[in-house]
């Protein structure tokens, strides 16, 4: 089959590579119909997360149709049935499973043992992601083998394209929860740095959950308008001071919640942390920028809630945590317990309180791929998110 | 915003001076007295190794993930302090002809960083003639904004999400911890 492979920095490629069978009796093949690339995806592809090995599937975030189901696995899934696959892959079973907490599922990570040594305790098991997270073929591909497919599924009922539902999978439930874990208020101001697509669902959720007021922050021209579309009042911080227009909106006091929707490749116009950042990431004695942070705990008010649903790979420098410990800060933090919120999300897809696909901007075939990681990278062409057709 | 792409000629054209300024700068930190001595200019052994110091800088900046166009245009500035440090070294020096091949090469380097600078700005122009695409309809929601504003304040969001009591902001009551 054709697939989407790693090959090191700034190599992707469409190769051709053996198709995938059942390893396990939960495991079931999935048909790829529609896949896309996240922003995720970008900081394996420059070469920013420990864990990749030359010839890695990529992709997490897929959907398509049952070809094979594993004998442990028929119960809940059948041949022909239509899923979106979520990228956390999680057992059902555990006692973080018990709480819903199926992105640090205890078992589904089958290099456990590698990820107990270096974050300390296992998390779960995530498709086409490092092999600290179990290095398991992602869906950039024709075929994706399923592990405890009895339980990693969406069903997707008829009358819903594949471009409404597939960002279920991933961003539209990140989004939700990066909204969702701020616990918003209606008298709340929320703050989300990032108009990317994870910036774009959290804006609307945001807004669905009832925030009374909610601004975003991007420089890129095209995602603040598409910001300012969703309901968000936007901030370029190439043009304005963050945290001055932050405080004038808030009558000095600052946001209450504040969402980190960039992650560990943030820019920022020269600013002295930045500089740092950048030399000692070339340097590679530090692996992420975390410029959105350190402005996040120095405007958030006092005993606000910190979201971060931005990805970070390893370490961070000159984080002024004095400045968040006084403030009595509160941080939720985490990759996305995708299950979780999805009957709730598909449900308003079909009710058409929303439809997630406003944020596709470029649709080409699979093999298309390599170049258009370069393309939504570098946000040229007005990209916002690609979707792939295997 | 700054432009810059990093996959481009230019960016590549960059990403090559880049890892010459460090090459170079490693040399001139670490061999700064036989670069000197090769070009009669002993006297000028710390100014060299200063110099080295800066093309690392430069040449880190130039690797490193953002914009390559200010630290081109720092190579530029490098490359006059180095031509006027090298010129006045000509000066009454039995191995001028030493410092003037070393001249001659700086030149040539400037040549190619202005090439550089000016591909990078003209990638930049290009880009910034392309038409915006307008996005100002893609809201997502079927209905205005304000009416879908708190559309999902029902949502089931368990309490593990949600903020203890004693730290939610509203309502404020004067009582610690009521609401
Ligand atoms: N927690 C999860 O489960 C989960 C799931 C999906 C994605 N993610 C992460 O979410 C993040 C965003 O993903 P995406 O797909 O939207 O990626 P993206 O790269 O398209 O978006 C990032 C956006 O941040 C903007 N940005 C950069 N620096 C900024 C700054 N200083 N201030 C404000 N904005 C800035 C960029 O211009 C860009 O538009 C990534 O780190 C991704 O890995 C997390
Ligand atoms: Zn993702
Ligand atoms: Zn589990």
């Amino acid at each position: 089959m054709r697939a989407l492979v790693w090959h090191g920095a700034n190599d992707i490629r469409c190769d051709t590579v053996p198709d995938p069978e059942i390893e396990h009796p939960r495991d079931a093949i999935v048909k790829v119909t529609t896949c896309a690339i996240c922003g995720s995806d970008l900081h394996l592809h420059d070469n920013f997360m420990p864990g990749m090995e030359k010839g890695d599937i990529v992709g997490h975030e897929f959907m398509g149709e049952v070809m094979e189901v594993g004998s442990e696995a028929k119960s809940a899934l059948k041949v022909g049935e239509r899923v979106v696959v979520p990228f956390t892959i999680w057992c059902g079973e555990c006692d973080q499973c018990k709480r819903g907490n199926y992105s640090v599922c205890e078992r589904s990570n089958r290099n456990k043992a590698l990820a107990d040594k270096v974050f300390g305790h296992t998390t779960a098991g995530l498709f086409g992601y490092t092999h600290l997270t179990g290095g398991y073929a992602g869906g950039q591909a024709e075929y994706v083998r399923v592990p405890m497919a009895d339980r990693t599924h969406i069903k997707i009922p008829s009358g819903l394209t594949d471009e409404q539902v597939l960002f279920l999978g991933d961003i539209f439930p990140t989004g939700w929860q990066a909204a969702a874990q701020c616990d918003i208020q209606p008298t709340d101001t929320v703050a989300i740095w990032g108009c990317g697509p994870v910036g774009q669902m959290t804006i609307r959720s945001a807004v669905l959950l009832g925030a009374k007021q909610v601004v975003a922050i991007d420089r890129v021209p095209e995602r603040l308008a598409m910001a300012k579309a969703g309901g968000a009042i936007t901030i370029n911080f190439e043009e304005e001071s963050v945290v001055e227009r932050l405080n004038e909106l808030t009558g000095g006091k600052g946001p209450e919640k504040c969402i980190d929707a960039v992650g560990m490749e943030a820019h920022a116009t020269a600013t002295l942390d930045s500089m740092y950042d950048r030399a000692k990431q070339a340097l590679m004695l530090e692996s992420d920028r975390a410029h959105v942070l350190r402005e996040m705990i120095y405007v958030c008010r006092p005993a606000g809630v910190l979201s971060i649903p931005g990805v970070y790979g390893g370490l961070i420098d000159k984080m002024p945590f004095g400045m968040a410990m006084n403030k009595g800060l509160t941080w939720r933090m985490g990759q996305t317990h995708v299950n979780r919120w999805t009957d709730d999300l598909l449900n308003r897809i079909q009710e058409g309180q929303i439809d997630p696909s406003f944020v596709i901007t470029h649709t080409v075939p699979l093999d298309q791929g390599p170049e258009m990681y370069k393309t939504f990278r570098d946000k040229r062409d007005g990209c916002i998110k690609v979707v792939l057709k295997p | 915003m700054a432009y810059y792409n990093r996959s481009s000629a230019g960016d590549n054209l960059a990403r090559g001076l880049g890892w010459f300024s460090i090459g170079l700068g490693v040399a001139e930190l670490m061999a700064g007295r036989s670069i000197a001595r090769w070009m009669g200019m002993e006297d000028r052994t710390n100014l060299i190794r200063a110099y080295g110091v800066r093309e690392i800088t430069t040449g880190v900046g130039l690797l490193a993930l953002g914009d390559p166009k200010p630290w081109i245009w720092g190579r530029i500035a490098g490359d006059a302090v180095d031509m006027a440090t090298l010129a006045e070294g000509m000066r009454d020096n039995r191995r001028a002809g030493n410092a003037g091949i070393a001249f001659g090469a700086v030149l040539a380097a400037t040549a190619l960083d202005i090439v550089c600078a000016q591909k990078l700005h003209q990638e930049e122009a290009h880009y910034r003639s392309l038409p915006v695409p307008d996005y100002s309809g893609r809201s997502g929601f079927p209905r205005a904004v304000s009416a879908m504003r708190g559309a999902a304040s029902d949502a089931p969001i368990a309490e593990d999400m949600r903020t203890p009591k004693i730290l939610q902001f509203q309502p404020a009551t004067g009582q610690a911890g009521a609401s």
